[in-house]
């Protein structure tokens, strides 16, 4: 399995990048960690023209941390989100959800925007995108400057409103302001690290008396594109949790999941583990509010 | 396929020249675009130490140390290593004929039989111990859950890290 000849080119600057995508009118891809590319192309899935190196644009990288955002660079490894000192306390949901991701071999190299972009339905910073809902900054020489909701940039399996000339530069994350927020990232997959045959997400703030003030979870391959179910969170605002309501709303968003059937898993299956994982970590995320900090140390 | 398509679709694509750094010693070369680490590893060095597995990131033979952190060498190209530094497992011990203290717990325990992931294992390893001298149990199973071995079920492997780790205590 070896990749199919193509044209290699460094990039030194964000805008060498986007003229060079520009040039070869959408037969050239950018590359960060390549951790998907790299398999795809060895596949021969993937046949790009060219390679546009971004891995040295430093002005990608960067780690802004604001009270009620994080500014990520699309460039960021996925290990230095891993180890970053503060990250925890602004995004503790990534902070679990990143545990997930691939093994460390693949963390090193693999980037925040390159698993955005792949848009893997069973990609854990997907999910957590989805649920926190972030903003997606994406730029081309022709039209400029351009930034999406998560919604609208995850359009499919392996599909994004990415253009073929575009880059995605940043993400921008909102940080819940407020104490008294609980968080969790559940998943099962063959072997740690591999594909999740389903996750699911979850972020929950709770009042004084313990009641859920505010709510967003998701669940992960078993659709197209992570998913999340605002209609559903609704109806948990100013309730308590308890396991069997817990179990009541896992079940209403795991019946409107349309997961596929593969070697590894069925369909019900999936269905069966989306409710299960759902369950956990609706319970998980509503415990930890309860017993954190007012306000948020940071 | 016949020949006529094959060379009609054939584009002679230019090679880069690259300078990386392999256990130690500069090394220059034109490489294609699409070689990949591994294949420049051992195709252009005869560095066959590093195995290659399954060529898509999922087995981890083919793992080495790119500027000290361990990457998998079939999932990226030699023209991106440009300028980085490589250790692959024939770097790993000081000089020929010495082993370090995890090869050594590797023959001892009986961590390989057919010995084909066993570079790749030795480099997860050695990439645990830099940063956590003496990991636990648990830490190692996470440490290589990267790495696919057919032979011994995982558990020799973890018990050459455990002696190795806990000797150095000693």
């Amino acid at each position: 399995m070896k990749a199919a000849p193509f044209d290699y080119v460094r990039a030194d600057t964000l805008s060498h990048a986007l003229e060079t995508l520009n040039q070869y009118g959408g037969d050239a891809k950018l590359i960060a960690g390549g951790q998907s590319l790299v398999p795809m192309m060895a596949m021969r899935l993937a046949r790009p023209a060219c390679l546009i190196d971004i891995n040295r644009l430093d002005s990608l990288k960067d780690v802004q941390l604001h009270d009620h955002e994080v500014r990520l660079g699309a460039g960021v490894r996925q290990r230095d989100l891993e180890f970053h000192p503060q990250l925890n306390s602004h995004l503790p949901l990534i902070a679990k959800g990143i545990q997930w991701v691939g093994h460390e071999q693949t963390r090193n190299r693999g980037t925040v925007g390159g698993s955005l972009v792949h848009a893997d339905p069973s990609a854990e910073l997907a999910l957590a995108a989805m649920v926190l809902d972030v903003r997606l900054q994406l730029e081309s020489t022709t039209e400029g400057v351009r930034t999406l909701q998560a919604d609208a940039f995850f359009l499919g399996p392996m599909f994004t409103a990415v253009g073929e000339t575009e880059a995605l530069t940043d993400i921008i994350w909102p940080v819940w302001q407020g104490g008294r927020i609980g968080t969790a990232f559940e998943e099962t997959a063959i072997r740690k690290g591999d594909f999740a045959m389903a996750s699911a997400a979850c972020q929950i703030q709770t009042t004084l008396e313990g009641s859920i003030s505010k709510v967003s979870f998701g669940l992960g391959g078993v659709d197209g594109t992570p998913r999340v179910y605002p209609e559903l969170a609704a109806t948990l605002i100013g309730q308590h949790m308890s396991p069997a309501l817990a179990q009541q709303v896992a079940h209403e968003a795991a019946q409107q999941t349309q997961p596929g059937s593969d070697m590894h898993a069925s369909a019900a299956y999936r269905k069966h583990l989306a409710q299960a994982l759902l369950t956990r970590a609706l319970l998980s995320a509503y415990q930890e509010s309860l017993h954190a900090q007012l306000p948020q140390d940071r | 396929m016949t020949q006529s398509t094959m060379t009609s679709t054939h584009t002679p694509i230019e090679k880069k020249s690259i300078q990386i750094q392999v256990n130690g010693v500069i090394q220059q070369r034109h490489v294609e675009p699409r070689t990949s680490l591994v294949d420049f590893l051992r195709d252009e060095l005869g560095l066959t130490g590093t195995h290659v597995g399954c060529e898509h990131g999922v087995c981890g033979a083919c793992t080495v140390m790119l500027n000290d952190e361990p990457v998998r060498a079939c999932c990226m190209f030699a023209v991106q290593a440009d300028e980085m530094r490589v250790t692959t497992v024939e770097g790993l011990a000081p000089e020929r004929g010495v082993m370090t203290q995890i090869q050594d717990a590797f023959c001892e325990k009986h961590a390989l039989q057919c010995g084909y992931c066993t570079p790749g294992m030795l480099m997860a390893c050695h990439a645990l111990v830099a940063h956590n001298p003496q990991p636990t149990e648990a830490q190692v199973r996470d440490a290589i859950s990267s790495n696919i071995c057919r032979c011994t079920g995982y558990q020799q492997i973890v018990d050459a890290v455990m002696y190795a780790t806990q000797a150095q205590k000693a």
